[in-house]
């Protein structure tokens, strides 16, 4: 396939790896911000041609990890009221709140729809005037312009029985939050390509410069993670931290300015809470004053529904790169992804599940003698 | 594909009484005229074959000798037309394909619908038209059925179970539980493709390609695999459901051996493997309806791999792995990139990801 094949390439991988372990001298803990890269580092064994030494930490990336658990309850709220179609990307309706998922709900009769779009949302409500649609907003700066998208047309069209749940999260805040934590071991970021496709990446020079900390705007496929990791760690070995990008064919230092000018139309930045770690000033969207008609929290009134997440999960610290997953005195045993305690092992790209899935408790002797 | 030609019922024995009522109503499914009318107007020429136009209470076969293979399935397909064929299509390849898996030349299917009340006649004659033409490529009769029809609202159009026997040659001794290590894992064709083409016209997701489904009676391409590989042939599997990684799992926990998967040899067409992208799902994972994973003994395997090019469901075909003695109950992929990585079973179904 066109611009995918090639970045898979086993040979360009090989050389890649060479390459990078001729750079390397000492170790390294370098997070990779997004929890789709998470997924292909994973996936393709990316860690596994690393020198020894050089860690790779997993971030706070994964929207459906990051979003509180009280949010979780009150989606579920919502979703089981009568006439309520409620419209969800697919990995949200595994996640579990305090007592169920999504998927319980719709099993006691609720409404709940997989889309794959916010605007399959919209069109349900253009379809079902006498229903209450609602869509579950979650995610970072990657699936936010499609989601202003779905709520500007709602506007355009008055349409009155459609409404967003909102938990957008913000990842610039994120990586300051990590840097300002006691016990951070990150050393270097590769930066979330899609996000930077949206946002360009002039937001990141003065964390750089303010954290002494190098960046590279990183793709999705194994030879863009590695090609990000071969300049960040070059960064690394020679003192230097600048914000680069190794991911060009389709982030731009400006992003796409169209979907920003939206995204500020729609939403204003407030504190949010991000699940397992807290609340971070400024690191999240709400609606803006003109929008705010729009918000399913108030409309179904659910904001007063509060939960408190099991004392046994430690996927703040997992989420903060602090803890490696198979570190928690949970992981395997009272949580696993049939029985998961906290998000990061309900997602395909969570921490836990992609350790606890790929198999990460096992050493890599033992799969490279398979 | 059987979905662009619009059946007609003026062919039917006779279809007038039939045309009365378009759509399927309470009375279908009652066991009096209505029911009778369904059998002999649309079942009966439909199916055409002695043993059901006796019209017992059973279907009385036989005599067969040999070890008897029996399996049933019900379908639930949603849409149930889709590029590549239909529910009914399904239902009579289904229960072939499980058999033949077992090592059994199929005979005789039963066939039993649940239609919803206001269910279209000239959509069951399309399927059942299917079945019949299905039936007859595979060389299998169905010899009884039943209807029954639930009020509206409480089905989605049509359910169709089937059942089968066949009749599993002396010679063939074929499970999943006989995988050796060493054996060879050969898969018939590329993956993927049933389960794509469905989700490609799936209410709220519809993408324009040219997926169709795999969906094919898989016994000539078995015979011919028992008969290239004879005893060196372990198991056969179709992947359906869960997809060939499901099928490894299962051969892999019944075997007690490890597999490795070589990832570059997967066979994946690149629309397929671009819709798989797209969604966020990992093709290994998606359904098939007309592919055969076989295991067999690696000194065979060149010889079972060419009868299987040979045929025109087996062009494709490739070999994709082998069972190992190591990590007992695990698949291992080893990764384009020179990596391994172990593959985990599916919970449920693979939920398309965010982003």
């Amino acid at each position: 396939m066109k611009y995918l094949t090639e970045f898979r390439d086993g040979e360009l991988a090989s050389k890649l790896a060479r390459e990078i372990r001729q750079i390397v001298t000492r170790p390294w803990n370098i997070m990779e911000v997004c929890g789709g890269q998470t997924h292909s580092i994973i996936r393709n064994g990316i860690d596994q041609l690393l020198p020894e030494g050089v860690q790779m930490i997993h971030g706070p990336g994964c929207p459906v990890c990051v979003t509180p658990l009280e949010v979780i309850d009150r989606a579920l709220a919502i979703a089981a009221q009568p006439g309520v179609i409620f419209c969800s990307f697919g990995d949200m309706l595994r996640v579990p709140g305090s007592a169920k998922d999504l998927f319980r709900v719709k099993s006691e009769g609720g409404d709940v729809r997989i889309v794959y779009s916010p605007l399959d949302a919209v069109n349900l409500a253009i379809k079902n005037p006498d229903k209450e649609v609602v869509f579950f907003g979650v995610g970072f700066e990657t699936t936010a312009p499609a989601n202003a998208m779905a709520l500007h047309i709602a506007r355009r069209q008055s349409l009155h029985n459609f409404s967003m749940l909102i938990s957008h999260v913000l990842v610039p805040p994120a990586i300051e939050a990590i840097m300002e934590s006691d016990e951070n071991k990150v050393q270097a970021f590769l930066a979330a390509g899609h996000v930077c496709s949206v946002m360009g990446y002039w937001q990141y020079p003065p964390i750089a410069e303010k954290y002494r900390v190098p960046i590279v705007v990183t793709g999705f496929e194994p030879l863009d993670i590695m090609e990000g990791l071969r300049r960040v760690l070059l960064q690394l070995e020679r003192g230097e931290s600048r914000v680069d990008n190794a991911y060009e064919r389709v982030v731009t230092h400006d992003g796409n300015r169209e979907a920003q000018r939206l995204l500020a139309e729609v939403f204003d930045v407030c504190d949010r809470a991000w699940r397992g770690i807290g609340v971070i000033p400024q690191s999240g969207w709400r609606l803006s004053e003109a929008y705010r008609e729009f918000d399913a929290e108030h409309r179904f009134a659910v904001s007063d529904i509060h939960a408190v997440e099991s004392p046994l999960c430690h996927s703040g610290e997992v989420l903060r790169g602090a803890l490696k997953p198979n570190e928690c005195p949970a992981f395997g045993k009272e949580c696993t992804p049939r029985h998961p305690l906290g998000a990061t092992m309900v997602s395909s790209e969570g921490a836990c599940a992609a350790y606890y899935n790929y198999g990460r408790f096992l050493s890599v002797e033992e799969l490279v003698h398979a | 594909m059987p979905e662009t030609k619009k059946p007609d019922l003026s062919n039917w024995s006779c279809p007038l009484p039939l045309q009365d009522y378009p759509a399927i109503v309470m009375g279908h499914g009652g066991g009096g005229k209505l029911s009778s009318e369904l059998v002999e107007h649309l079942f009966l020429p439909a199916f055409r074959n002695e043993t059901l136009a006796n019209l017992g209470d059973a279907a009385v076969i036989g005599p067969l000798s040999g070890r008897i293979a029996m399996s049933t399935d019900t379908f639930v397909v949603q849409p149930l037309f889709f590029p590549g064929g239909n529910i009914g299509d399904l239902a009579v390849n289904g229960t072939v394909n499980d058999l033949a898996m077992s090592g059994a030349r199929p005979r005789y299917l039963t066939a039993g619908f649940v239609l919803e009340e206001g269910f279209q006649i000239t959509d069951l004659a399309r399927i059942v038209e299917s079945m019949a033409a299905s039936a007859r490529a595979a060389g299998v009769e169905i010899v009884t059925g039943d209807t029954k029809v639930v009020e509206r609202g409480h089905g989605d159009g049509c359910y169709i179970n089937t059942a089968g026997i066949g009749v599993i040659p002396d010679h063939v001794n074929v499970g999943p539980s006989l995988v050796q290590p060493g054996d060879a894992v050969i898969v018939s064709g590329t993956i993927a493709d049933h389960g794509m083409a469905i989700m490609s016209v799936r209410e709220g997701l519809e993408f324009d390609s040219t997926i169709v489904s795999d969906c094919a009676a898989l016994n000539e391409l078995a015979a011919i695999v028992l008969e290239a590989g004879g005893a060196s042939v372990h198991a056969m599997r179709d992947p359906t459901r869960g997809g060939l990684g499901a099928t490894m799992h299962e051969i892999a926990h019944a075997s007690n051996v490890g597999m490795v998967i070589e990832e570059s040899q997967l066979p994946v067409r690149p629309e397929v493997q671009a819709a798989c992208e797209l969604l966020g799902l990992d093709p290994l994972f998606v359904a098939n309806e007309g592919k055969i994973a076989v295991f067999v003994a690696a000194e065979a395997a060149g010889r079972v791999l060419e009868a299987m090019r040979s045929h025109p469901l087996g062009s494709n075909a490739a070999i994709i792995g082998q069972a190992v003695a190591q990590h007992p109950k695990m698949l291992v992929a080893h990764t384009r990139i020179g990596a391994n990585r172990v593959i985990p079973a599916q919970i449920g179904e693979q939920l398309p990801r965010i982003c």
